[in-house]
């Protein structure tokens, strides 16, 4: 058991016990290859559920909003600064919640380590330092981890141990050197008629199943645009323009807010790489305004606030 | 009525290119990674090297969104015609999604109601389903009563027996079918054999079963049980294991309309969506994850069951293998099963 997993599953004993939270919530393990599950622990007898690896995929500061209990909760940087962003927004009152950071926290893109494995189904995965030894039907290959990150988890990420109650592990040994905006930039030397040629080319591939709005911890809005009936922005149909239309709104309406974690990109069945619209508009807003959503919960979001020195270039 | 056919694998692509040219051909095709049954007009793109498509087959006769009639003041109401009259062959198919195509009757084509706009694509398709050698890890088809061999919605059944096909005739339209094509022979009693014992070896390899005798009397005492809350806490409601699921079909009618004219339109819809079932008064009968969930597995091994005496399940694994949350329907039936009833309100 690795160290980390032991220190989340006695901080979930302890906080549990005293009562200092109702609900904890983390992630077990469901005894498939290279898969987690959200856990939410409320008696501290079952906090040996909690589990620790790089496939502890999922943001839960997704089950944050709309929740009355104390609640801790494991984050990883990028969750943390979700919740941030949350407490900005006032969707989680800061009193309520112990936000138990850890650190080394990158995650295995699943994706990448099927494509090694010629389409078969993976049949065991197992994690040795730096090295993840996969299995599938007549193959076994050992592939180093920082290889098959996702996407979003190449950053020099943020420190973020002054807003968690508490911090586990050491700062990250696994880091990058890749650009994790690298993608984006090739995109950006484009003719925008190639880049509508992109978008509509990734987002046919949408089926509309909303799994990247669910997914997403800034995507609470009651009724969400899509789903409004009068007046009825957005239609309903499988129409292109319309699973567009519903992917830059939600895209826009993200801006200054998105922490680019990338819960979207690995709840989305068909693959489709959203950071490409969510992760070029964090880009902007970091280059135009300066501004990282979910570092300080005392910022206001530069969507809604006005700084002397903000950009003015598109008033001609 | 048993009649067997064989056919070389090198001359697959050759006569697949002459079912293109007679029929709307309907074929695994793999794109970016992904294989969906996708119209082609030739035998070379496809793949017949795959799990299974990562969408089910319904939205061949049941569309994601489909236009029941458009109007407008000046015209009235118009009906929009099926483009491609040409008959349809689905080839590759695999036997779980072809079962499903069977379930989906019950609903669009039952005692009670016809669905005019189902029943004019699905009566002139003809599906060619091929076993399954290779079942997936996440499949579980052989605890509701079906499997790698099974034939129940397949015209023409096939199997891949190494360097080649044997193609089995089920229905009289598989049969009219298997005499047009080119490029085939008799098979011999080996051949056979060998197709019956790669079937059996592949039912072996599924080894992941849900328990499904007593489920729907069991759902019968759990509506009020506080399980339900345990198995929605995790979900995030969205819609892929019902989008992705060959036997569910709730749809929502709406109408795109603007000025003086519009489109009645019939999506798909979710019972994991939390505007699913949401009243024009603003009321939800459902309105938390626990009652959908409750929903979506109530439907499936509850009232279908009630109303067509069979599960609205075929054990493909779709649901959990797309799942973001990895919510496995195996084990949320375990849970069922072991739950402990309610007395009745």
């Amino acid at each position: 058991m690795s160290d980390i997993q032991q220190q989340i599953q006695e901080h979930a004993k302890k906080l549990l016990s005293d009562k200092t939270v109702d609900l904890f919530i983390g992630y077990k393990d469901i005894n498939e290859p290279m898969l987690t599950e959200p856990a939410f622990i409320r008696d501290a007898k079952d906090a040996d559920q909690l589990i620790w690896n790089p496939f502890c995929e999922h943001n839960l500061a997704k089950y944050l909003v709309g929740r009355n209990e104390k609640i801790a909760i494991v984050a990883k940087t990028n969750d943390v600064r979700s919740i941030v962003v949350l407490i900005n927004e006032q969707q989680v009152i800061r009193e309520n919640l112990t936000i138990i950071g850890v650190n080394c926290d990158d995650v295995i893109d699943r994706k990448k380590v099927e494509a090694e494995m010629d389409g078969k189904d993976i049949t065991s995965a197992q994690i040795k330092d730096d090295k993840l030894i996969v299995k599938a039907e007549k193959i076994s290959k050992t592939l180093k981890i920082k290889n098959y990150l996702h996407d979003s988890c190449l950053d020099n990420k943020r420190d973020m141990s002054e807003i968690c109650d508490i911090i586990i592990g050491e700062k990250s040994s696994c880091k990058t050197e890749e650009d994790k905006y690298a993608k984006i930039r090739e995109l950006e030397q484009k003719t925008p008629e190639e880049r509508w040629e992109y978008f509509k080319k990734e987002l046919s591939k949408c089926i509309r199943c909303y799994a990247c709005r669910n997914a997403c911890p800034l995507c609470y809005c009651k009724s969400c645009f899509v789903d409004q009936k009068f007046p009825n922005w957005v239609g309903q149909t499988t129409d292109l323009s319309d699973t567009m239309c519903f992917h830059i709104m939600r895209a826009l309406h993200t801006a200054g807010r998105c922490v680019d974690c990338g819960a979207c990109v690995r709840a989305c069945p068909n693959g489709i790489d959203l950071r490409m619209l969510t992760g070029k508009i964090e880009k902007d807003v970091k280059e135009l305004f300066g501004a990282e959503a979910g570092l300080n919960p005392e910022t206001d979001n530069p969507m809604t606030s006005y700084k002397e020195d903000d950009p003015e270039d598109f008033i001609k | 009525m048993k009649k067997l056919k064989m056919i070389n694998k090198k001359d697959i692509t050759k006569l697949l290119d002459e079912l293109a040219k007679n029929y709307r051909l309907l074929a695994p095709v793999e794109k970016d990674g992904i294989v969906n049954f996708t119209e082609v007009q030739n035998g070379q793109d496809i793949t017949l090297d795959f799990y299974n498509s990562k969408e089910p087959l319904k939205k061949l006769f049941f569309p994601q969104s489909e236009t029941l009639y458009c109007y407008s003041k000046e015209q009235g109401r118009t009906v929009p015609e099926e483009q491609d009259k040409r008959r349809k062959i689905v080839f590759g198919l695999r036997p779980c999604d072809a079962k499903a195509a069977v379930l989906l009757d019950n609903v669009f084509d039952g005692a009670d109601f016809k669905d005019p706009y189902y029943l004019e694509k699905r009566e002139n398709t003809i599906i060619c389903s091929l076993a399954c050698n290779e079942p997936q890890t996440s499949c579980f088809c052989t605890s509701l009563g079906l499997g790698p061999g099974d034939k129940d919605g397949s015209d023409i059944f096939i199997v891949d027996i190494g360097d080649k096909y044997l193609f089995e005739a089920v229905t009289q339209k598989g049969q009219k079918l298997l005499d047009e094509m080119t490029g085939t022979y008799e098979p011999e009693d080996k051949d056979i054999k060998k197709a019956q014992t790669l079937i059996t070896e592949s039912e072996n390899k599924i080894k992941k079963q849900i328990e499904t005798a007593c489920l729907s009397e069991k759902l019968d005492e759990l509506a009020d049980s506080p399980i339900w809350d345990e198995l929605a806490e995790k979900c995030i409601g969205c819609g892929i294991c019902t989008y992705l699921c060959p036997t569910c079909h709730c749809f929502a009618i709406v109408d795109e309309a603007s000025d003086c004219k519009g489109c009645r339109v019939r999506n798909w819809d979710s019972c994991m969506f939390g505007n699913f079932t949401l009243e024009a008064s603003g009321h939800n009968p459902r309105p938390t994850g626990k009652e959908r969930m409750r929903q979506r597995i109530m439907h499936k091994f509850n009232y279908f069951v009630k109303n067509f005496d069979a599960n609205a399940c075929v054990g493909c694994g779709r649901c959990f293998r797309n799942c973001p949350v990895h919510n496995d329907l195996i084990k949320v039936i375990e849970k069922i099963n072991n739950a402990k009833s309610e007395p009745k309100k």
